[in-house]
């Protein structure tokens, strides 16, 4: 018999809104799932049950009127633990910020609320968001729901691993260099980066200010789309927060693609990508192909220094961003003789290697003598990557490459080589760069039955032709909303 | 050897505005210790800033008044640094692309005016205040330290001169020109002993006339104009006798010590500073356009040096106009507010510069913490043009005043001055004074005029000053004539 927490969150609206369904068990469903699959995956950093039982319990309340607060009324969400949430324990995946409560909501995580939704806890994280596996969490990694012995990817992997195992019905995760899309691709659930300044980052504890940005993870695009629709708006406590015209993408999803442009990005097409990989997204396209859409190749031939550009620019940022955690006004402390003792051994003890080694690099871009070598020269690639996508998008409207060059790699398999933990993100750092959006759907399996995610990139605020693309995609592939071993049993199938 | 100072001055100035620079916390002071703060100016996780439009507005107008170039874009950088009462451990400040630059204010000191070039004048947020426990109040003795964020994120503005002020005398009188023209603008309410407006001197000595730069000193803590100029007259002096020494003057912080008149040294902890500035990326640049700078030129009031000229203009000698406008707002404010009326504005101005500037110095009061307005002063004035006050009774009405005895009316009757200048009332005084004068008024009735000044100095004296001298001095005129 199939639980309610395998629903879309398409389906558990409708189901609640019939009175098939009622959010307290639906948050059960979910929570037992969680029971379930938590020992394993670790995918939750704090699961909070008494706030979200209020939550459902008052969801359940507004329902017997006959009423609903908003499109999630009643969905059970997990929130990455670099979102702030009011009285609830947020670390960032950090030691630094062991037992820190804040006191205010992140603006996405009262949009949330505001829409209805039912917050089931904290998801785990690379610390501060830095990494691609969740093993540089300071509270030990997350698994992968299609094989516990590998990782989910990240650094959004806890968001990524609940939602595909079913312990939340959506996910909020933040992306500064693939950190939705590619664990997304890696748990075979939809990953999505809206355009820079879309959704405020109010409340989102910083990692790479000018990269960083919020977006839903989702079994399915249309529950993506839902998603977005609630977290996006301008926000006037975020300066960069995006001032115009906020549409609605729903309608995108039935559109088909008859008449598109879908661009193959030449250098994400070959060398480095794993031979499953390249030839599930081979079948993409050709369903995209048939489904008439033109297809072209696209060379952006400045993808090739992008990769290192990102690594000056995120860890600058990172640096000065990391440089509040002090020990003076909240989260670790570690006493010493004198405030700078004191500083430099709460820093030492509370961030890990990773966290650490990225503020040294960062910092080191940015000294005297070294700034227009590191950070501006990586300000003039930016530019140039920029450059390439505005003159790609004057053939085509949306570019295409897979989410990520592997599939879902063993755990401890990539932590003693920095690097190559780096190249997970090569697919998906561009789109930072540019603040363009960006979305991964999963296609198909690979032969170890490990998920492959396909990355679908557009212009600037060019979402709708992005969800247009996503929902073909999804169509075509036949993905079908397929569900990992590790849950199999408890779905039913 | 003889040598020559070259001063450069920065001021910091908190602005006046409601709330703070990057968040709607009220920027007052007073308030009790970190109860006007909220995640953005506490640095708590995740809290962003947003600019205060009202401090961009008034640092176009300081930029302006002092003739400075307004940038169509301007950039915030972080300024990174640690230190315990900087929450974020980086400072939102400006670097290589500032709000105004390439400016300049005109001074008057030592006999001459010297137009002292401003190289920038940016924006930037105040830090936390630190209160030092035990160790005499230093940080590296204390026990602990208490740290109050009430002050974090008041929008803060920098004025950074060239090195082109070459005496202490100089640099006191820019330093107040500043003030003023800040004050005029209505920014910031300036206080340096709140510390409100701020100011440290950059100095280097070389030898006479030759154009290369010395190894400048920082020299900072001076939170009065006078201490300003003792400061920097005491560096130029220890910089002097070291030059003379045969030793090297290093590139440090020196703190001006109040009480001992000295400036002291902190080189050991002087550390090559490497802010690593880069573009503020949770802000987007600062746009301004020519419009918007054009119509914020529009709403300047009358800037210091103008309302100088004007004053001048009025008749005011040089040494009045200075107290006027060294007074801050207020000494300016009342004169103009009795000439608006329709007082002399000589006369005005005598007072204010006068019996009211020693009033408030000798009771250590600001003007506005006095009863009086400008409209005491203009009844004051008419009352002497009236002939019912005479001037030195005036100074005495107007002392009254000050002290809060009442209107200039009710002063001058209830300390009984007003003049009597009716000749039937003046006569059996001026019978009396004769009658006691045989002498004198003998030589009154041959002619001699001359007699007449001691005549009238003895009316006043039995009237106890308030005959009208003119009034007595004709009527004895008369009587010479027979
Ligand atoms: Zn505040």
């Amino acid at each position: 018999m199939s639980s309610p927490a395998d629903l879309t969150l398409a389906e558990a609206a409708a189901a609640l809104r019939a009175g098939a369904l009622s959010a307290r068990e639906l948050l059960q469903a979910t929570l037992d799932r969680a029971l379930l699959t938590e020992a394993e995956l670790h995918a939750f950093l704090t699961i909070d049950h008494e706030r979200a039982r209020a939550a459902a319990d008052a969801a359940d309340e507004v329902l017997a009127r006959g009423e609903t607060t908003g499109p999630l009324h009643g969905i059970p969400v997990a929130v990455k633990d670099n979102m702030v949430t009011a009285g609830v324990e947020t670390t960032a995946g950090s030691q630094i910020l062991a037992g820190y409560i804040p006191p205010y909501d992140a603006t996405a995580v009262t949009a949330l609320k505001r829409a209805g939704a039912v917050i089931v806890g904290k998801t785990n994280l690379d610390e501060f968001a830095m990494g691609s596996s969740t093993e540089n969490s300071g509270y030990g990694p997350s698994a992968n729901p299609w094989d516990t012995g590998r990782v989910p990817g990240g650094s959004s992997g806890g968001s990524a691993a609940a939602v595909a195992a079913g312990s939340a019905m959506i996910a909020l995760g933040s992306d500064t260099g693939g950190s939705i899309r590619q664990p997304a691709a890696l748990c075979g659930v939809v990953g999505m980066k809206p355009t820079y300044g879309l959704v405020s980052r109010y409340g989102l504890i910083a990692f790479a200010s000018s990269l960083d940005q919020i977006g839903p993870i989702s079994r399915t695009v249309e529950d993506a789309v839902t998603t977005l629709e609630v977290i996006a708006g301008h926000d006037p406590l975020d300066a960069t927060s995006y001032r115009g015209e906020y549409p609605q993408y729903r309608s995108s999803l039935e559109r088909g693609v008859a008449g598109l442009r879908v661009g193959v990005v030449t250098e994400l097409a070959g060398e480095g990508i794993s031979p499953d990989v390249l030839s599930a997204c081979r079948s993409v396209v050709d369903s995209l192909a048939e489904a008439g859409a033109t297809i072209s190749e696209v060379s952006l031939p400045s993808m090739e220094y992008a990769l290192s550009a990102y690594y000056l620019i995120a860890p600058a940022e990172c640096s000065a961003n990391l440089a509040r955690f002090d020990g003076v006004r909240y989260g670790l402390r570690v006493e010493g003789a004198t405030v700078e003792e004191m500083t430099a051994r709460t820093r030492a003890a509370g961030f890990g290697p990773e966290v650490t080694r990225r503020i040294l690099l960062g910092t080191y871009a940015l000294s005297a003598g070294y700034y227009d070598a590191f950070y501006g020269q990586a300000q003039k690639v930016r530019t140039l990557v920029i450059q390439d996508f505005t003159k790609a998008y004057e053939g085509v409207d949306v570019l295409v490459s897979p989410t990520s060059p592997m599939t879902a790699f063993e755990l401890g398999s990539r932590t003693e080589d920095p690097l190559s933990m780096y190249l997970v993100d090569v697919c998906t750092i561009p789109s930072n760069l540019a603040g363009a959006p960006s979305i991964s759907v999963p296609v198909a399996l690979d032969v170890a039955s490990l998920p492959i995610g396909f990355q679908i990139m557009a212009p600037a605020l060019g979402e709708e032709v992005l969800f247009r693309v996503a929902a073909e995609v999804e169509r075509a592939s036949g993905w079908n909303d397929r569900r990992p071993p590790l849950v199999e049993a408890d779905h039913g199938v | 050897m003889e040598y020559e100072a070259v001063i450069g001055i920065e001021t910091h100035v908190e602005l006046a505005t409601d709330s703070k620079m990057f968040c709607g916390c009220p920027a007052h002071f007073g308030a009790d210790p970190n109860t006007n703060v909220c995640p953005v100016c506490l640095g708590l996780p995740g809290a962003l800033p947003v600019p205060n439009e009202k401090a961009i507005e008034w640092i176009v107008m300081i930029g302006l008044a002092l003739e400075c170039e307004i940038a169509h874009r301007s950039q915030f950088h972080r300024k990174n640094y640690f230190y315990a009462d900087q929450p974020k451990n980086y400072q939102i400040s400006q670097f290589d692309v500032p709000v105004c630059s390439a400016g300049m204010l005109e001074i008057e000191a030592d006999g001459r005016s010297t137009r002292v070039r401003i190289n920038r004048v940016h924006m930037e947020e105040d830090t936390g205040k630190m209160i030092h426990i035990g160790g005499g109040g230093r940080i590296k003795d204390a026990d602990h330290s208490l740290l109050d964020f009430n002050r974090s994120g008041i929008p803060l503005v920098e004025i950074v001169t060239e090195p082109d002020l070459a005496t202490p005398q100089q640099a006191r009188a820019y330093a107040q020109e500043v003030q003023a023209t800040v004050l005029a603008l209505g920014v910031s309410d300036a206080k340096l002993e709140e510390g409100s407006m701020r100011f440290d001197a950059n100095v280097s000595l070389r030898p006479k006339g030759t154009g290369r730069l010395g190894t400048k000193v920082e020299v900072k803590n001076m939170n009065s104009f006078r201490s300003l100029e003792r400061a920097l007259t005491y560096e130029i002096e220890r910089q002097t006798a070291a030059l003379e020494a045969g030793e090297q003057i290093y590139l440090e912080t020196r703190h001006w010590d109040e009480s001992a008149g000295v400036t002291g040294g902190m080189r050991s902890k002087e550390e090559s500073s490497d802010y690593r500035y880069f573009p503020e990326p949770d802000l987007v640049p600062i746009e301004i356009t020519d419009t918007r700078r054009d119509a914020i030129r529009q709403g300047l009031p009358e800037l210091p040096a103008a309302r100088r000229s004007r004053f001048a203009s009025l008749g005011l000698d040089p040494a009045s106009v200075a107290v006027l406008m060294s007074g801050g707002l207020e000494l300016a404010g009342i004169f103009e507010g009795a000439c608006e009326a329709g007082a002399d504005p000589k006369t005005i101005a005598n007072w204010v510069t006068g019996e009211v500037t020693a009033f408030l110095r000798r009771e250590s009061v600001q003007l506005g913490e006095t009863p009086l307005t400008a409209e005491h002063l203009f009844e004051l004035e008419r009352l002497c043009a009236a002939g019912d006050l005479s001037s030195t009774a005036a100074k005495q009405v107007l002392v009254g005043v000050l002290a809060g005895e009442g209107s200039p009316a009710i002063v001058a009757r209830a300390r009984d001055l007003i003049q009597i200048s009716d000749a039937g009332a003046l006569a059996t005084q001026i019978d009396q004074v004769l009658a006691d004068h045989p002498e004198e008024y003998q030589r009154l009735r041959d002619g001699d005029a001359k007699i007449i000044g001691y005549l009238v100095g003895q009316v006043m004296q039995i009237t106890a000053g308030r005959a009208d001298p003119k009034v007595v001095s004709s009527i004895l005129a008369e009587k010479a004539r027979g």
